[in-house]
């Protein structure tokens, strides 16, 4: 059984008993459709964590511009002169 | 009873890149804040990482200084969980298949030797830093760390005492700093270490319940933190009280280890290969390249030091330290110095000067070509020894060759007998009692004597010369 509890957990969500209801059911449903791969016989295959033939793909130790503060902390929900400010993480 | 501690370290490096591991922005320490960012590093979408190569071959190179099997074939991995600091939602790092497995350090107790063992060394990305004002309710998040190259070190659970552990951190530090991989900072967290700690039962098997510490950035610290967790828990089982596997920071005013709560709950970090990187692939062609960059390594030309230049092991541990002293050491040989003499300069008078301005041999002004000419000037009498720790101070401060100093001061030594017999016949009329008891056989009144000779002279008296004539008169 899915432990839709933990799941929300992890993403941080709070969901209600009526989500939760309906979500388990859906993610099993998605569990159960992926599932279906586990049908193929993979018996005489190499497992990969890649579809591409590609390695080693570098850059070599350059420095390229960085944005300007103020664009990087547009995005900020909050902020304080140069910082982000969040909820504080440490009790 | 008696119990046995059990330490494994897992060491964070930051490699010196310019740049951060998957993007071009610098990696540079001690910015302003969040000036050193990028779509990459804050985790903007539609972003792809690209790794930096100079990050992978510093691993390696690690890996072939610390004696680890470098695998040919490597990938990363996403540990997903989220932290402000990390803004992507997770770090990328090495799960299966890191970098190097296998490896070891060797230490030195007690006069013995003992290899401690490496698990493996990987590279992920540091996370941005944190700040925690007081109390108020909010966290401020400087992005300019978030992407700079990490490489984690884990060693096996082969330590059994702090002074062991930092042992282990000592040469560490002194191979990645030797080999260029990381400045070895700990006060600036370019290196950091965190440390598994339990005690058992002397000759139980099983390892104890352990905890994790973390916030030791000392060698100092990491030996404290370690002698007190080792009371904590021993205390804690002789009064039959259970440990908690927790991580404990260390909390350096007070002199303790804290239980860290965090808001963090259990972690499950669901690791899966990073689809947005390539595998690493090493061939033999790029590994030798690798490893002809290494230089000679501390331990070898510990060994060196001792064997050419016949130094007692507690000079040789000194002097390779770090690659800046070695250096300045084999300069000055090489000039003509007397290894020991030089080594005694350096471990004495220039040691405790760095010292005491808290700098590094590399920021020291004074170059080993002065410390030979001053030599010199001592051996052939121009100088006495005691004037000569004026002149090398003088040296070490201005930068300044021993000549000019010498002329400069008037630091030259007296050694006409005329000159120096003057004095000494002031010094006997000015104390016939002293004279009268050392003709009555206070022998160890020569030391008054000559010590009333060098006052007289400021120092620049010919001691030896000083000697024979007091000897004479008073005879």
């Amino acid at each position: 059984m899915m432990d839709i509890d933990h799941v929300a957990a992890l993403a941080r969500l709070k969901l209600t008993d009526r989500e939760k209801e309906i979500f388990s059911r859906q993610v099993v449903d998605i569990i159960r459709y992926i599932d279906k791969l586990n049908e193929l016989d993979t018996s005489g295959i190499e497992p990969t964590a890649h579809v591409l033939p590609m390695k080693n793909i570098f850059r070599e130790d350059e420095i390229r511009a960085s944005l300007p503060r103020d664009s990087a902390l547009r995005n900020a929900p909050e902020r304080d002169g140069g910082f982000y400010r969040v909820p504080r993480i440490i009790e | 009873m008696q119990y046995e501690t059990v330490i494994g370290l897992e060491i964070h490096a930051q490699l010196s890149t310019e740049t951060k591991m998957f993007c071009g922005c610098p990696a540079k320490f001690g910015s302003e804040p969040n000036t050193q960012t990028c779509p990459v590093c804050t985790g903007m979408p539609g972003v792809l990482p690209v790794m930096n190569k100079k990050a992978v071959e510093y691993v390696v190179r690690t890996g072939l200084a610390l004696n680890c099997n470098i695998s040919s074939y490597s990938r990363f991995a996403r540990k997903n969980y989220f932290y402000p600091d990390l803004p992507k939602g997770y770090q990328i790092s090495q799960y299966e298949l890191p970098l190097c497995e296998g490896g070891y350090v060797e230490i030195n107790v007690d006069g013995g030797g003992k290899k401690i063992g490496l698990t493996r060394i990987h590279l992920e990305e540091d996370a941005g830093k944190n700040i925690h004002d007081g109390a108020g309710s909010e966290s401020l998040v400087d992005l300019n760390r978030a992407g700079v190259p990490l490489m984690e070190i884990v060693t096996e659970p082969d330590i059994r005492s702090p002074r062991e552990a930092v042992e282990f951190m000592k040469r560490l530090r002194a191979v990645v700093r030797c080999i260029g991989v990381c400045d070895g900072n700990m006060e600036q967290g370019s290196l950091r270490c965190d440390a598994n700690i339990s005690v058992r039962p002397a000759g139980q098997e099983e390892f104890g319940v352990k905890t994790e510490i973390k916030n030791m950035n000392s060698f100092r610290f990491v030996e404290k933190a370690l002698d007190y967790e080792i009371r904590r828990q021993t205390a804690a089982l002789r009064e039959g009280k259970r440990i908690i596997q927790e991580t404990r920071l260390w909390n350096a005013d007070r002199g303790i280890t804290e239980s860290m709560r965090s808001k963090e709950e259990a972690h499950d970090y669901r690791y899966f290969p990073e689809p947005d990187l390539m595998p690493v692939e090493l061939d033999g062609s790029w590994l030798e390249t690798i490893r002809e960059s290494i230089p000679e390594l501390p331990h070898v030309r510990r060994a060196r030091f001792i064997s050419r230049y016949h130094l007692p092991e507690q000079d040789a541990d000194i002097l390779t330290a770090d690659m800046a002293t070695a250096e300045w050491f084999e300069e000055a040989v090489r000039l003509g110095g007397d290894p020991r003499v030089v080594s005694n300069w350096i471990r004495g008078e220039l040691a405790r000067l760095l010292n005491e301005d808290n700098r590094q041999m590399e920021d020291c002004l004074l170059k080993p070509e002065y410390l030979v000419d001053m030599l010199k000037l001592i051996d052939n009498g121009t100088i006495s020894g005691k004037i000569a720790k004026t002149v090398f101070e003088e040296m070490y401060k201005t930068g300044s060759a021993a000549g000019d100093i010498v002329k400069e001061k008037g630091l030259v030594q007296i050694s006409d007998e005329a000159g120096i017999g003057a004095v000494v016949d002031e010094i006997l009329d000015e104390h016939p009692e002293e004279v009268k008891r050392y003709r009555a056989g206070e022998a160890k009144l020569m030391g008054f004597f000559v010590g009333q000779v060098m006052k007289k002279t400021r120092g620049k008296a010919n001691p030896k010369i000083a000697n024979e004539l007091l000897r004479k008169k008073l005879g």
